[in-house]
């Protein structure tokens, strides 16, 4: 009887570092999040990505434990968000530059590090470890408010780090720097996924998530819509389908009625249109030509997440 | 091109209610605080606490402590307040008046010594062999208007209460010097003396002040002695180094506390409420410092005064300590609560400015308030003011030992945790979303 028990019981499951079920947040008549339900592996980049207002930071900062869900629930790791052991095990890295200006960057990780619970040669490994990762050692002394804005970001992004979390939140990390800087924090997070941090992204730049997350939740209205890998993700939109861009010249009226009698979409006056094979491309050329319109520019295209995301809400992603 | 510039700006003004109501209150809030201590006073003008203490007994001497007493601008006091412990206290003697002017419960004693009813009258304010004992004027040498203005209501009382004294101390004088009346001269004199009993008479039956029939000064000789700050080298320095300081203390403790705005607005708060730092263990953290901050600054004020005013600092250690670190709690607490009920470092900036003002004005930081109407005397004591300048004036002025501060300790440390549990309360809005 004990054996036929012991048989019955099932296999211990890992605890996963995140799982949010059902998590309804409205403020007053805005909705927030709507229904958001997910779960994250060990070791596994999430990329949420979505315009602004889609709800992606009210998900995260419901993680961090900053927002009491009206309904709904989040583990982080097995414990409730917002309990001392979620937020031990948890690193956020929040929009905003989170950081005390008059103290100098090494002072901000020594202070947000002291206020994980680090001390003494810990701390002081922690701070050296933080600073190495940023790139900032020979900032380390510098004035957080003299500090550039990819400097900024970056020691942002350290501080979330500094007490090694197992789960880290980084809600749009590249706000408003230029290409090199947002290089460099791409290397930073890529140093992350090679350690087998567990990450969740958020971001409104297809790009970013397409080059460093494992799968892709793309939000809008407070709910994801779609979860999958990329590939996945274009392929369930458009199977084996190409897209063709077209640039025509002619009456705007004219223009915008003939593309969508092709079944075509017109977006920032580019014409989109979804193929099967490209030996269409012929029959759309002539059709064109035979409504009077001048073809000034023409590309055909794999689809990608930003063509998901229009397939999916009929809007661009930076709407 | 000046309008748009003008028309922006309105409308920026216009959508920060609260500066724009502050701008105005605090103007009218001033001018009428100012307005009642200076100016609408005419029926309440402070009157002054004596206690009169009649060692003498004698019938010039009741007659003067009633012509005191029937003065409208004295408050004359010959026992204590009765309290539970002592239903019916005994009358004061020079030993518990004198007492009373330390502890700053009256502002003067007047001890009328044994003999005064003999030879009441000087002649020129001194005594002398032929007059009888000095009546002694204790006084708080902090208080410069009190004594002279009693001083002089002593001398009038004198004048208007005790015609009959003087008659009679006139015809021993006349005795003594001239060699006396004739039988027929001191009958007629008899009978104007028992004329002059029965108007006095009478004018106490009816209730009516003697105080407006005469005027003149130095008939009976006064001795004046401090009995607090007789030895003080600059008198008013401990006064104002407090006064001062609490005023300035409260703003450092607002402004400083409004780092927790700078912190909510920047993410800072978020991100550290995320860590393992909880709401009270932020705010807890705050009001520690604010506390060092605000003690050190009234340390360095107090050794300032030390070093360029000759203020007796070190001396008075332990009760600038006990003082200073409630004063500190209390004005930190009320620079956290100020910030918790802000949402912008421009509401804090109009909000602080306005209560601290007040507080500053009504407590006794601008004006010393035992020089105020009876009414903001007693308004004062909702002032951090007005308890920290009495308990700090208590160590530097009266040097009452550190056991004499309870009051004010126990007030203070009251305001402290009160403020701060109300600041707590108001912080949850940043705790969560």
């Amino acid at each position: 009887m004990n054996a036929n028990l012991s048989s019955d019981r099932p296999a211990p499951v890992a605890v996963l570092p995140l799982e949010v079920d059902s998590l309804v947040k409205h403020f007053g008549q805005v909705i927030g999040v709507d229904g958001i339900s997910l779960k994250l592996q060990s070791g596994e980049c999430l990329g949420l990505l979505g315009p602004n207002g889609a709800g992606k930071s009210t998900l995260i900062r419901a993680i961090a434990g900053r927002v009491i869900p009206d309904a709904g629930r989040i583990e982080v790791f097995g414990a409730a968000a917002g309990s001392a052991a979620a937020r031990a095990a948890l690193g956020w890295v929040p929009q905003e530059l989170a950081l005390y200006p008059r103290l100098t960057a090494a002072e901000n990780l020594r202070a947000f590090g002291s206020y994980y619970g680090l001390a003494g040669k810990k701390l002081e490994d922690a701070v050296a470890w933080s600073l190495d990762w940023a790139a900032l050692q020979d900032r380390a002394s510098a004035l957080t408010r003299n500090l550039s804005g990819g400097m900024k970001r970056r020691l942002n992004m350290a501080a979330g780090l500094i007490h090694q979390p197992r789960l880290v939140l980084m809600d749009e990390p590249t706000v408003g720097v230029d290409p090199q800087s947002r290089n460099r924090i791409f290397e930073m997070i890529e140093a992350l996924r090679a350690k087998g941090m567990t990450i969740i992204y958020t971001t409104h730049y297809m790009e970013e998530a397409e080059r460093l997350c494992d799968r892709i939740a793309i939000v809008d209205h407070g709910r994801i819509i779609a979860l999958d890998t990329k590939e996945a993700l274009v392929h369930s939109a458009f199977a084996s389908r190409s897209q063709v861009l077209a640039r025509l010249e002619g009456p705007e009226a004219q223009v915008t009625a003939w593309v969508t009698e092709r079944g075509g979409r017109l977006v920032e006056g580019t014409a989109q249109f979804t193929i099967e094979h490209p030996n269409e491309i012929a029959s759309l050329l002539d059709g064109a030509n035979a409504a009077g319109l001048e073809l000034v520019d023409l590309s055909l295209r794999r689809p990608n997440l930003e063509s998901v995301f229009l397939h999916l809400t009929g809007r661009e992603l930076r709407d | 091109m000046i309008f748009p510039i003008v028309r922006t700006a309105m409308v920026a003004l216009r959508r920060d209610r609260v500066s724009l109501v502050l701008s105005f209150v605090v103007p009218i809030a001033f001018f009428s605080i100012f307005a009642v201590i200076f100016g609408g006073q005419h029926d309440s003008v402070s009157k002054i606490k004596v206690v009169v203490v009649d060692q003498d007994q004698s019938r010039a001497s009741q007659k003067l402590v009633q012509g005191l007493v029937s003065d409208g601008s004295l408050v004359v006091n010959t026992k204590p307040a009765p309290t539970k412990d002592q239903p019916a206290p005994f009358n004061y003697t020079a030993e518990t008046a004198e007492a009373a002017v330390k502890a700053g419960d009256v502002s003067v004693a007047l001890i009328v010594p044994h003999g005064f009813g003999d030879h009441p009258f000087s002649f020129g304010g001194k005594s002398t062999n032929e007059s009888g004992p000095a009546i002694e004027l204790l006084n708080d040498a902090s208080d410069m208007i009190a004594p002279q203005m009693v001083g002089g209501l002593l001398q009038k009382a004198a004048m208007t209460a005790m015609p009959e004294a003087m008659a009679e101390q006139g015809m021993k004088y006349t005795d003594q010097y001239i060699g006396g009346f004739t039988p027929e001269q001191r009958k007629l004199m008899e009978a104007n003396l028992d004329q002059l009993r029965k108007i006095e008479s009478k004018q106490a039956a009816d209730g009516a002040s003697p105080a407006s029939s005469a005027s003149g000064g130095g008939l009976i000789a006064v001795h004046n002695r401090s009995v607090v700050g007789e030895n003080k080298k600059n008198p008013m320095v401990a006064f104002y180094a407090a006064a001062i300081g609490v005023m300035f203390l409260l703003f450092t403790a607002s402004g400083s506390a409004g780092a927790l705005l700078d912190e909510a607005e920047s993410g800072a708060l978020d991100r550290v409420l995320s860590s393992r730092i909880s709401m009270t263990g932020l705010l807890a953290g705050k009001l520690v410092f604010n506390i060092l901050l605000a003690f050190t600054q009234l340390t360095v004020m107090f050794l300032w005064a030390w070093s360029v005013f000759k203020l007796d600092f070190f001396s008075h250690i332990p009760g600038f300590i006990v003082m200073g670190l409630c004063t500190a709690f209390a004005v930190a607490a009320f620079g956290m609560l100020l910030a918790s009920i802000c949402h912008t470092r421009a509401q804090l900036g109009a909000l602080s400015t306005l209560a601290i003002l007040v507080m500053s004005a009504i407590g006794g930081s601008m004006f010393p308030r035992f020089l105020m109407p009876e009414a903001m005397q007693k308004a004062g004591l909702w002032t951090i003011n007005a308890w920290a300048i009495d308990g700090f004036t208590k160590v530097f002025w009266r040097d009452l030992p550190v056991s004499a501060l309870w009051p004010q300790v126990a007030v203070l440390l009251a305001i402290g945790i009160v403020l701060f549990a109300i600041a707590r309360r108001i912080a949850r809005r940043w705790e969560y979303a």
